[in-house]
This record gives structure tokens, sequence and C-alpha cells, in this order.
């Protein structure tokens, strides 16, 4: 019989790193679960090697800078960012493209910032803009098209595999093509909104896979504010801005896109809930994360109206992650026992 | 500073001081235009050709001119050198003269060519200058060069494009193409690209640095043989 007699504090600690890493993952499932089941095993693929490589880069740079490989593997942060790039990458994207973006984001983006916790930009989305700037075609090209989605021809296993790693293109071009997003942002200057729905690329409401991924994501994001792990801000306000920018600038249908695709169509739901939120790269302060999240909102309104790319949380994201230090210094809430908070810096103040 | 001697001038030049990578001077057209080894090895050229004219004028005058005016002087004589690089690309390399375009004209701006100008020539004797001007410009076109490399292999999967563009229609087959049909890594071709590029041959020259500094303080302080005790500082006799 063992009766320890632990001296306080008498903390039990649910909420260690490597928990809330886990957590995220696990809330990610029903999203790459509906992306595998409308987009075939493209996603799937892609996730479980973005994730082998951000492994792999992870302990080898650990390696280099001689620090505990296994105790940093450990704490599951480069897992959620292979994770979460292999789910923002396009299904059926050639293996090169995710082993690029997820190397380049952890070796870059976030061990020579030095490692968990100093990175001020999202790694993920700083490997998914890299492949995005450099491989315009392959990334805007490689969506699978809903036509094949509600039936049984989707890419199957071994299609998946030979499109992602052999490149057999003359099968991937039955499959691929742009998103919903670009299509109608490309296509509504020649034809009405109506018209523009009848093809493919749609499918009429909740049967092109795309709604149906972002409400998984939403699902997931939903747990996460259940378990604490985020808190509403970000997404809320992120959401609500993106909304109202549509709503106020984007009225027509016909000349712009509408709401509902804005909310449930490309990355807006992944993006709201598990990348805008990243604790690191974040704003931290509770009227900080309502500026952010706003801030990405509005932005990833602007880049996908009038921008050049088809979707633009990496770009929105990555914006405001310049702006999250910024942030945090002007919104400090009151500590206890002062009777106003202390906000930005005095000329010549060190931070 | 007159004592410094010339192989010390040169190793500053190559090494230890060299513009690129430890002055971190004239770095804009060191990003913009190392796309490729041929477009940094003109720039390169150029830069040698200017470098070295300036050098050696400047520090003829250097008695002659007084300190209020001498950077106005230094920088007419840095233009009247670029034009006339300019004018010798136009004559015998107009294509490579299109391609850099802009980043010719205003290697009068490069604060590498004016910081040597100012900070060694006007100050030093028309061998030594000279001999700066030489070493510094090669210090930086091999950074050029190895920056181009890095970038033309990243970027389009070859090296050695092109060359005919300087050394004529005979080096047009000295391109090697190291991954056919490669997709065009456009990150690399790009400014950003420099920039990691850059970073990655700072960390580079720093990590030798250091690893010639850890050689050198272990050849100098070797460990005490038969020495037990611990806790002790400084040389135990």
């Amino acid at each position: 019989m063992a009766l320890l007699t632990l001296s306080s504090p008498h903390t039990h600690g649910p909420n260690r790193t490597s928990r809330i890493m886990l957590t995220v993952a696990l809330a990610t499932l029903p999203g790459l679960a509906v992306m595998t089941w409308f987009f075939g095993f493209g996603s799937l693929i892609n996730t479980v090697l973005a994730i082998i490589t951000a492994l792999a880069s992870e302990a080898l740079v650990l390696k280099l800078r001689k620090y505990p490989v296994s105790f940093f593997l450990k704490d599951n942060t480069a897992l959620v960012t292979g994770l979460l790039l292999g789910l923002a990458l396009p299904p059926l994207a050639p293996w090169w493209i995710t082993v690029l973006a997820t190397s380049f984001a952890i070796i870059f983006a976030k061990q020579i910032y030095g490692g968990m916790g100093n990175n001020p930009f999202n790694p993920a989305m700083v490997g998914y803009a890299l492949v995005l700037i450099s491989f315009p075609v392959q990334m805007t090209t490689n969506w699978v098209t809903s036509f094949q989605v509600s039936g049984s021809d989707v890419a199957g296993f071994t299609d998946a595999l030979s499109i992602i790693f052999a490149g057999a293109s003359s099968t991937a071009d039955a499959f691929t093509g742009a998103t919903p997003l670009d299509q109608y942002k490309y296509l509504i200057s020649k034809e009405t909104s109506d018209e523009l729905l009848q093809r493919n690329t749609f499918n009429g409401w909740l049967n092109g896979g795309w709604e149906w991924v972002n409400l998984a994501f939403l699902a997931g994001g939903l747990f996460l504010m259940v378990r604490r792990i985020i808190t509403w801000h970000i997404p809320v306000s992120m959401l609500a801005a993106l909304g109202i920018c549509s709503l106020i600038l984007g009225w027509d249908e016909d000349l712009y896109t509408p709401l509902s695709l804005h909310l449930l169509s490309g990355a807006t739901m992944l993006g709201a809930f598990f990348i805008a939120t990243d604790p690191v790269s974040a704003s931290t302060t509770p009227t900080g994360k309502l500026i952010y999240g706003a801030g990405i909102g509005i932005l990833l309104y602007v880049i996908r109206t009038w921008g050049a790319y088809p979707d633009a949380v990496a770009f929105a994201v990555l914006l405001m992650n310049f702006a999250a230090p910024f942030i945090d210094a002007y919104t400090q809430p009151r500590s206890y026992g002062h009777s106003k908070p202390k906000r930005g810096l005095k000329p010549g103040e060190k931070s | 500073m007159a004592t410094k001697s010339l192989k010390d001038i040169s190793l500053d030049g190559l090494w230890k001081n060299n513009p690129a990578l430890v002055q971190l001077l004239g770095l804009c057209p060191l990003l913009a235009v190392t796309g490729s080894v041929v477009n940094a090895l003109g720039l390169g050229l150029a830069t040698m050709m200017v470098l070295v004219g300036s050098n050696l004028s400047v520090s003829l005058i250097r008695n002659h001119v007084s300190d209020a005016v001498r950077l106005p002087a230094f920088v007419m004589i840095i233009a009247s050198f670029v034009t006339v690089a300019e004018l010798t690309m136009q004559a015998f390399t107009y294509e490579l003269y299109e391609v850099l375009g802009i980043f010719i004209p205003l290697i009068v701006t490069n604060c590498a060519i004016l910081g040597r100008a100012d900070a060694f020539a006007s100050k030093n004797p028309i061998l030594p200058s000279v001999v700066d001007g030489v070493m510094m410009a090669i210090g930086f076109t091999v950074v050029l060069v190895l920056l181009g490399a890095l970038r033309e292999v990243l970027g389009q999967g070859q090296i050695f494009g092109n060359m005919e563009l300087l050394f004529g229609p005979s080096a047009a087959d000295w391109k090697i193409v190291l991954v056919e049909s490669y997709p065009d890594f456009l990150f690399a071709i790009l400014p950003p690209g420099a920039f990691v590029g850059m970073g990655l041959l700072i960390a580079l020259k720093n990590l030798i640095d250091d690893r010639i500094d850890k050689a050198a303080a272990a050849k100098a302080a070797p460990v005490e043989a038969g020495s037990k005790r611990v806790r002790v500082t400084g040389k135990i006799s």
C-alpha cells in the first residue's frame, strides 16, 4: 500500500500543451472524415504525409540544436502543424508540395525563430503561403470537383496514391478542378448567379461537399470551445466581420460571392476555429482577440473579393499575425489594484 | 590604418569584412538580381569595375579634396564609372544589359562602393586602395554568384543557364539541367527567396567563423594534462 503524502499545490493538470494539442487534433477529425468522404482519400494521405514530415523535420532540427528530441516531440505541436497543413492543402496535391510546405513550416517558420512558443507567425500558414505563391497552378487546380461527389467515383485509395505520388495527371484531370469560391469569383462576371449555381462545382445547396466540410469543422471548433481550449472571441469576431462585409458590400449575388459561399466554402471554418486561434501567434487579450479576429475577417473578404487569389485565410492570418503584438500592447486589461490599465509604451520606454 | 598589410586587406574584403555578408551593404541589387548565375555574375563584374575605378580615383584625389565636399566628389566619380560600365555592357553584352535593366545605373547608389571610398580609399595610398577595391568586389561577387546559383537551382532546377549572354554563343551549352520538367519554384525566383537564401549564407559564415574560433581557442589553450583539480580558474602552475 502506497500512501503518499503530497504537498501543495495540488494541481491536476489536464491542460498541458500535449493534451491541448491532442484535443485540437481530435477536433479536426470530423472535418477530415467529411473531407475523405467527399473528396476521396487524397486528404487523408496528404495529412498523414504532412504529419510524418512535420515530426521528422522537428526531430531533425531539435537534434541539430542539441535539444531533447522526444521531450519536445511529445508536446504534439508539430503534429498539429502537420495536421492543419494536410487539411489546408488541396486533397490531390502532389507529395512534394506537402513535404515542402510542412518542412518549411517547421524548420523556417517555427524552429528558426526559437521553436515552440516563439514563432511570430502561424507555421502552418507560412508553409501554405509558401507553396501557394510558388506553385499557383498546382495549388488551385488539385481540388476535387464535386460532380463525382454524389456518385461512387471519387478518387479511390489507389487512385489517390498514384495521383499524389506518381503524378498521374491523366487520371487526375477527371477528378480535379477549382474550388467553388474560385469558380464563382471568375465566372460571375460572365453569368448570372442562378446560371452559375447550376454548374457541377456547386451542385446545389448542401450537395457540394464543401458545406459539409465546413460544418464539420464548425462542430469541431464548438467542441474546442466547450473544452475551453479556445475562447469565442476570435472565431465570432472573424465570422461576424466576414458576414457584415459580405452583407454590406457584396449583397448583389450577380456581382459578388454570396454570404453562404463565404461562410461555408473554402477554408473559412477551419481558419476561424483552428488556424486564427493559434495560441502562440494570435492576440491574447480579450479585446485584442476581437480586433484580431475582425481584422482577419475583413482581410479575408477584401482579398477574396478584390485580390488575385480565390481564398485568403493564410494571407489574412499572416497579416494579422504581424499586428498581434501591437494590438496586445494597446488592449491590456486593467490589472487588480490599478485604477487604469497600462497600455502601449511611453516614449523611450522599453517593452 | 596605413599599417594594414595587403594580406590583411585582402582577407578583410574576402571574408572578415565581406561587403555582402558582414557589412550587409548593397543589398538591393544583391537581392533583386540574383535570380540566376549569369545575372549575378554580370552585376558582380560591373560592380567590380566601378569599385576598383572609384577606389583608385578617390585615392588619387584624397589630398586635394576638402572634407566638406568629399561625398559629392566621390558620388561624381562613382557615377562616371557607372556610366562607363553601363556603356561597356551596352556595347558587348547588350542582352544582359537589358535583363539587368535599372540595376546597372543603380550601382551608383550601392552603398558598398561609397562606403569603401569614404572609409578606405580616401585615407590610404593608391596600391592598398586598389587591392581593397578588388578584394571587396571579389567578396561581393562571390556572394552574388553563390546566391544566384542557389536560387537558380532551387527556382528552376538548372544551373549556368543563359551564360551566352555574358560569354558569347559558345557558352550556350554550359547549362546543366539538374531536374527534368522541374516545376518553377517561384518563391526562390522572387525576392523573398533571396532574403531567405541570404540569411542562410550569413548563418553558414557565422557557423564557419564559430568553428574557426573554437579550433583556435583549443589550440591556444590546450587542456593541461595531469591536472585533476576542479574549480580552479586560470592556469595551474
